[in-house]
C-alpha cells in the first residue's frame, strides 16, 4: 500500500506524446550546444582554439582556424562574426566572448607554420579552374591542390584576395596580413592567371578543365536613379568601385564635405576612408532606422568614434546642382510604419525636405551579381533575379562541370560564408572526379572524450572568469586618421587575450548523462548555478518547458532528456544557459554525469580521401 | 569536495521574491561534504523555503553543533547570524539565544549523533521547553565523519557496509519528539524536496518547537543494499501519511478536495498548513494515536513521512516563562532599572 503521491502510478505514467530520450550519438545534438561553432558557417571549433590561446599555444590555435576557415589573420580582423551573437555568454551576462579578436591573437602571436602545411600529393592529372581569386576560390584551391589537383586561378586584378583586397580598407586589414595568407595558398603549386578578365565561360570550358569553380563575387555596386544623377559627374562614386580605386592607389583625395548613402559595412568603410582622404564633414545618411542598419554594430561604433555623423530615416530625393556643379543633396524625412503583416514601410513625415551641402557623394546602397560573361546557351540555367541555378548542398550549377560559391552563388554574404561554400564545392568537385555521388556527403569527424582527470579535476579549466568583455585597444585617433594604412585596432596583447579567453564557457565540454548510474539524489539539481537540471515526469515538450525549475523559454535551445529513472521520472536538462562548469559531475556520487569534450571537425575534400 | 567556487552567474530568468532576491541570494559558501550527500539537498530545501517565505537573512540565526550535518549552516544564508556550538550543545545555546531575542527565526541543524547520542539530554529539554525554533535533524544512521560506525538512530535490521550486524535498539527521534511535547513534528526525505520544502515553510511559520527528522542518506557509508537509510530503501518503503501544503495567509485556497480528506490548520502568523490526509484514519492532532501509528508502521519496516503531529495550542518557551517579549538588547535603562517603590517591594518580599 504505497500512498506516496510522488510515485508514478499506472494512471499518472506519462502517455505519448512525451519526449523521447535524447540520442547523443546524433552528431548534431551536442554540436548545437556549441553555439559559436554551430553558428559559424565553416563550423570552426571555437572553444578548442580559445583554450589553446589561454595556454599560449598560439600556433596550434592558428592551425585549428586555418584548417577550418583558411584565413585566420584576415577573419580575425574582418569577420562578420555570426559566432558572437550566438555565444552563450551573451545570454548569461551582457556581452559575448570577443571570439573574433581572439582569432586575431592566434594569428598575431603564432610561430612558424611552414612545417605544418599539408604535403602536396603528386599531380593526379585533373585540372580545375577557379574564376576570381577571392576567398571562395582560394578555399577551393587550398582544399584541392594538396590532393594532387592542378588548380588554375584567374583574376582581373594583379594579385589574389578578391574583395578582401579591393573592398576592405588597409586600416582594417593590413596588406601584409592578407598577402601572407593568400600567398600561402598560391604556394601550393597553384597556377595563377592574374590580370586576365574572363569574358566568356565557354572559352574557359573549352580549355578542357575537369571542373570550373566560379567565385567572382558580387562585383556591381547599385546606382541611384534620382533627379540630378546625370549631372553630378565625377563627384558621384559607387562605393565598392571607389574603395577599390583607393586600395589600388588610383584615388587619394576626396572633397571636404562627403555624404555616404547606405547603412551597410561598405558605407562604414566608405565614410572612414573619406575621413582619411580629406573628408572633414562626413555624414552617413541612411533610409532605414538606426536599429535596422545592416552594418555590424562594431563597425558603426568605429565610424562614430571617428566623428562620422549617422543620420537615419532620410530618403534621398535629388542631387542639387548649381552652375553645373554638385552642391548638396535633398532628403525626405520618413518614419517606419508597419502594416498588419508586420511589413515595414518608410512613410514620409510630411516635413520639408532637408538639404545637406556636399562636395562628393559615395553610394553604398548594395551590390549585385553580374554575369555578362556567362553565355546563356552552354547548358547553365539562370533563374530568378538573373542568378544561376545552384544546388544549395553541392554548389553545382545545372552545368555538370561548373560550380559556384561565395557571393557569386546566392548573392552578397561575407568572407566566412565564402569559405564555407568553398569547402563544400571542393568536396563536390573531388567527388565528381572520383565518380562518387555528389549527394553522398562525407561525415564530419566527431569525437566525444571524457575530461575527467581525478575526483574533481578536469582537463579543461572550469573555473571561468566573471569579468565583463575586454575592450580592444585602438590606435590614437589623430594618428589613425592621418594615415590610411595605419591599422586602427591594435589587437589584444597576451595578457588581455588570456583574460578574455578565460571568459569562454567551454561549451564544447558536454554534460553527458548516463541514466543507469543515477540514484536520483538531487545533488546536481542543488549545485547547478543556473538551475538547468530537472528531475520530473516526462510529458509533451511545450508543456514540460513551462514547468521546469526555471521555464525553458528559449525554444532554439534543445532539452536533453534521459531514459526513465527508477522513480518513473526523467532527467531533463535545458541546454540554454548551461555554464559547462562541471559541478553537476563533481557533485554526482555515482559518475552518472561526466564532462566530455566534443571535437567536431567539419568534413572537407580531404576527409573523403582519408575515408577511401 | 569541489575545489572551485560556485559561479556567480545565475539563470537570467530566475524568479525573485517579494524582497527582490533570487534563491541564489540565500546560498552560503561551497559545501565540502561528499558528492551526493543528502545533507546538501536539505541545505537546498532550507534555501528554497527561506526564499519562498521572503525571509530577510539578517532576521535568521543558524545554530548547530558538531558533525557533517552541523557543518551545513555554512552552506546556506551566508548573511545570517549563527552559532556553531560544541558537540551536542546546540539546544542550550539555542535556548539562551531564544530567551535573549525571539525576533530572530532560529534554524537549528543537527545530526543523528549530535542529537540522539552526545546531545540527547540537551535535545530532550529543548523539546519539553518548547523552544521557539526549527530543529532539523539530518538523519543518516551513521557516523560519517568518523568513517561510518552505526549511530543511535540506525535501525536494528540495518547492517553495515561490510555486513556488520547492529546489536542495539534504535532511537526514533520523531516518537521521542512527540512524546516530549514538541508542537510540530514531521519527517521528510532529502530525496523529495516537493515534500520537504513545504514542511520547512510550515515549520518556520510555526511558533514553538518544530522538529523535522530528515532521512538524509550518507552516500559514502550508508547507501548500500543492507541500509534502511539509503535512497533506494526509503523510496521503496516510504509511507507518506499526510501531504502538507503551505499556504501563505494572503493566498486564496482554490484546489478542490474530497470532503474530510483535507484539514486546514492556521499557524500563528495567519498562514495555513493544508494537510491532505493520505491515510484517512490518521489524526495528526492526537499524540497517543500518532505514537501508536509510528510504532505499528515501524514494525512493518515502513518509513512514515509527512507532517505527523501538529498542536498550535501550546505556548512557546518565552510565553511559558512569562518574560518580556522584547529582545533584551532593545531594553533601555527605564525597563531594566526598577524604581524605588518597586525595589522596596522586592526587598520587603525577601525579608
Amino acid at each position: 500500500m504505497s500512498l506516496d503521491e510522488h510515485r508514478p502510478t499506472s494512471e499518472s505514467r506519462p502517455r505519448p506524446p512525451y519526449m523521447k530520450p535524447t540520442d547523443i550519438t546524433d552528431p548534431n545534438f551536442f554540436h548545437k550546444v556549441v553555439d559559436c561553432q554551430w553558428a559559424c558557417p565553416a563550423h570552426t571549433p571555437v572553444p578548442e582554439y580559445i583554450r589553446m590561446i589561454a595556454q599560449r599555444r598560439y600556433t596550434d590555435a592558428y592551425m585549428v582556424n586555418w584548417e577550418s576557415n583558411v584565413f585566420p589573420g584576415v577573419l580575425g580582423r574582418t569577420c562578420d562574426r555570426p559566432c558572437e551573437p550566438a555565444c552563450r555568454r551573451g545570454r548569461i551576462e551582457e556581452k559575448p566572448v570577443a571570439i573574433c579578436r581572439l582569432k586575431r591573437v592566434a594569428a598575431d602571436y603564432r610561430g612558424d607554420i611552414e612545417h605544418l602545411m599539408p604535403e602536396i600529393a603528386p599531380k593526379n592529372g585533373k585540372r580545375i579552374a577557379c574564376i576570381g581569386a577571392g576567398p571562395a576560390s582560394l578555399t577551393v584551391a587550398r582544399d584541392l591542390a594538396p590532393l594532387g589537383y592542378h588548380v588554375v586561378v584567374y583574376d582581373r586584378d594583379a594579385s589574389g584576395g578578391g574583395m578582401m583586397r579591393s573592398q576592405i580598407p588597409a586600416f582594417r586589414l593590413p596588406e601584409a596580413v592578407l598577402n601572407e595568407e593568400v600567398e600561402r595558398i598560391l604556394n601550393f603549386g597553384i597556377e595563377t592567371r592574374f590580370n586576365q578578365n574572363i569574358e566568356s565561360l565557354k572559352t574557359v570550358l573549352d580549355e578542357d578543365y575537369d571542373a570550373v569553380f566560379v567565385g567572382t563575387g558580387a562585383p556591381r555596386g547599385r546606382d541611384l536613379d534620382i533627379p540630378g544623377r546625370d549631372q553630378v559627374g565625377e563627384h558621384f562614386h559607387i562605393g565598392i568601385d571607389w574603395l577599390m580605386s583607393v586600395a589600388f592607389g588610383h584615388t587619394s583625395k576626396i572633397g571636404k564635405k562627403v555624404i555616404v548613402l547606405g547603412g551597410g559595412n561598405t558605407a562604414m568603410d566608405c565614410c572612414r576612408t573619406s575621413k582619411r582622404l580629406g573628408g572633414d564633414d562626413v555624414k552617413v545618411i541612411v533610409r532605414s532606422p538606426f536599429e535596422t542598419m545592416k552594418a555590424s554594430p562594431w563597425e558603426i561604433e568605429d565610424a562614430q568614434r571617428e566623428d562620422v555623423e549617422i543620420l537615419n530615416n532620410h530618403v534621398p530625393l535629388e542631387f542639387v546642382i548649381e552652375d553645373g556643379k554638385l552642391v548638396g543633396m535633398k532628403f525626405d524625412r520618413v518614419e517606419p510604419i508597419f502594416d498588419e503583416n508586420g511589413r515595414r514601410k518608410l512613410v514620409s513625415t510630411g516635413e520639408e525636405p532637408l538639404f545637406f551641402p556636399c562636395d562628393d557623394v559615395l553610394c553604398a546602397i548594395g551590390q549585385e551579381n553580374h554575369f555578362p560573361w556567362i553565355e546563356r546557351d552552354i547548358g547553365l540555367e539562370f533563374g530568378e533575379w538573373d542568378m544561376p541555378v545552384v544546388d544549395e548542398v553541392t554548389f553545382r550549377s545545372t552545368h555538370p562541370k561548373v560550380f559556384f560559391g561565395g557571393d557569386a552563388a546566392f548573392g552578397p554574404e561575407n568572407i566566412i560564408w565564402a569559405v564555407a561554400h568553398g569547402h563544400q564545392a571542393a568536396i563536390s568537385i573531388h567527388q565528381m572526379c572520383e565518380d562518387i555521388d555528389l549527394e553522398d556527403r562525407p561525415d564530419p569527424k566527431v569525437t566525444l572524450i571524457s575530461q575527467k582527470m581525478g575526483m574533481h579535476e578536469w582537463s579543461y579549466h572550469n573555473d571561468i572568469s566573471n569579468d565583463p568583455r575586454y575592450q580592444v585597444p585602438h590606435a590614437e585617433k589623430k594618428m589613425a586618421l592621418s594615415d590610411i594604412k595605419l591599422e586602427v585596432e591594435l589587437g589584444f596583447d597576451e595578457k588581455l587575450a588570456y583574460d578574455e579567453a578565460m571568459r569562454c564557457l567551454n561549451c564544447d565540454v558536454q554534460t553527458v548523462f548516463e541514466t543507469g548510474r543515477c540514484i536520483e539524489c538531487d545533488a546536481c539539481v542543488d549545485i547547478c548555478p543556473v538551475d538547468c537540471i530537472n528531475f520530473t515526469m516526462n510529458g509533451e515538450e511545450a508543456e514540460v518547458r513551462q514547468t521546469l525549475r526555471v521555464p525553458a523559454l528559449n525554444a532554439e535551445q534543445d532539452l536533453y532528456v534521459s531514459d526513465v529513472l527508477p522513480t518513473g521520472r526523467v532527467m531533463i536538462k535545458d541546454e540554454d544557459v548551461c555554464l559547462h562548469c562541471g559541478l553537476c559531475a563533481e557533485r554526482c556520487p555515482t559518475a552518472a554525469w561526466d564532462m566530455q569534450q566534443l571535437l567536431h571537425n567539419e568534413a572537407q575534400a580531404k576527409s573523403r580521401e582519408l575515408a577511401l | 569536495m569541489t575545489y572551485i567556487a560556485k559561479p556567480k552567474f545565475h539563470h537570467p530568468n530566475l524568479p525573485r521574491n517579494d524582497l527582490g532576491l533570487t534563491r541564489r541570494d540565500y546560498e552560503g559558501s561551497m559545501s565540502t561534504l561528499c558528492a551526493g550527500c543528502g545533507h546538501d539537498s536539505v541545505t537546498a530545501a532550507i534555501v528554497e523555503a527561506c526564499f519562498e517565505l521572503n525571509l530577510p537573512a539578517h532576521k535568521v540565526a543558524k545554530m548547530s553543533g558538531i558533525g557533517c550535518s552541523s557543518k551545513t549552516p555554512t552552506y546556506f544564508l551566508s548573511k545570517s547570524h549563527g552559532f556553531n556550538s560544541v558537540h551536542g550543545r546546540m539546544p542550550s545555546v539555542a535556548t539562551g539565544a531564544n530567551l535573549a531575542n525571539n525576533e530572530l527565526k532560529y534554524i537549528g541543524v543537527s545530526g543523528d549523533g549530535d542529537t540522539a547520542s552526545i546531545g540527547f539530554g540537551q535535545f530532550a529539554h529543548a523539546v519539553r521547553r518548547q523552544v521557539d525554533m526549527l530543529y532539523v535533524v539530518e538523519n543518516n544512521g551513521t557516523y560519517g565523519l568518523t568513517k561510518g560506525q552505526f549511530s543511535a538512530t540506525n535501525d536494528r535490521v540495518s547492517v553495515g557496509r561490510k555486513g556488520q550486524v547492529n546489536a542495539f535498539e534504535s532511537i526514533d527521534l520523531v516518537s521521542i519528539a512527540i512524546q516530549l511535547g514538541a508542537s510540530f513534528v514531521a519527517r521528510g526525505f532529502s530525496g523529495d524536496k516537493d515534500q520537504l520544502v513545504p514542511l520547512m515553510k510550515a515549520a518556520l511559520s510555526h511558533k514553538g518547537f518544530a522538529f523535522i527528522d530528515v532521512i538524509s542518506p550518507c552516500v559514502t557509508f550508508n547507501n548500500h543494499g543492507g541500509s534502511t537509510k539509503s535512497f533506494e530503501f526509503v523510496r521503496d518503503h516510504e509511507h507518506t501519511v499526510t501531504g502538507a501544503d503551505y499556504v501563505p495567509h494572503r493566498d486564496e485556497i482554490t484546489a478542490d478536495y474530497a470532503e474530510g480528506s483535507v484539514l486546514d490548520v492556521t499557524l500563528h502568523d495567519e498562514s495555513r498548513v493544508r494537510l491532505r490526509k493520505l491515510d484517512a484514519t490518521y489524526d495528526p492532532s492526537d499524540r497517543a494515536a500518532a505514537l501508536q501509528y509510528m510504532m505499528e508502521h515501524q514494525a512493518k519496516d515502513e518509513v512514515v513521512t509527512g507532517l505527523l503531529y501538529l498542536n498550535t495550542g501550546d505556548d512557546e518557551l518565552k510565553e511559558k516563562m512569562d518574560v518580556t517579549a522584547a529582545p533584551l538588547n532593545s531594553l533601555g535603562a527605564a525597563e531594566l532599572r526598577p524604581d524605588m517603590a518597586t525595589l522596596e517591594k522586592i526587598n520587603a518580599g525577601l525579608r
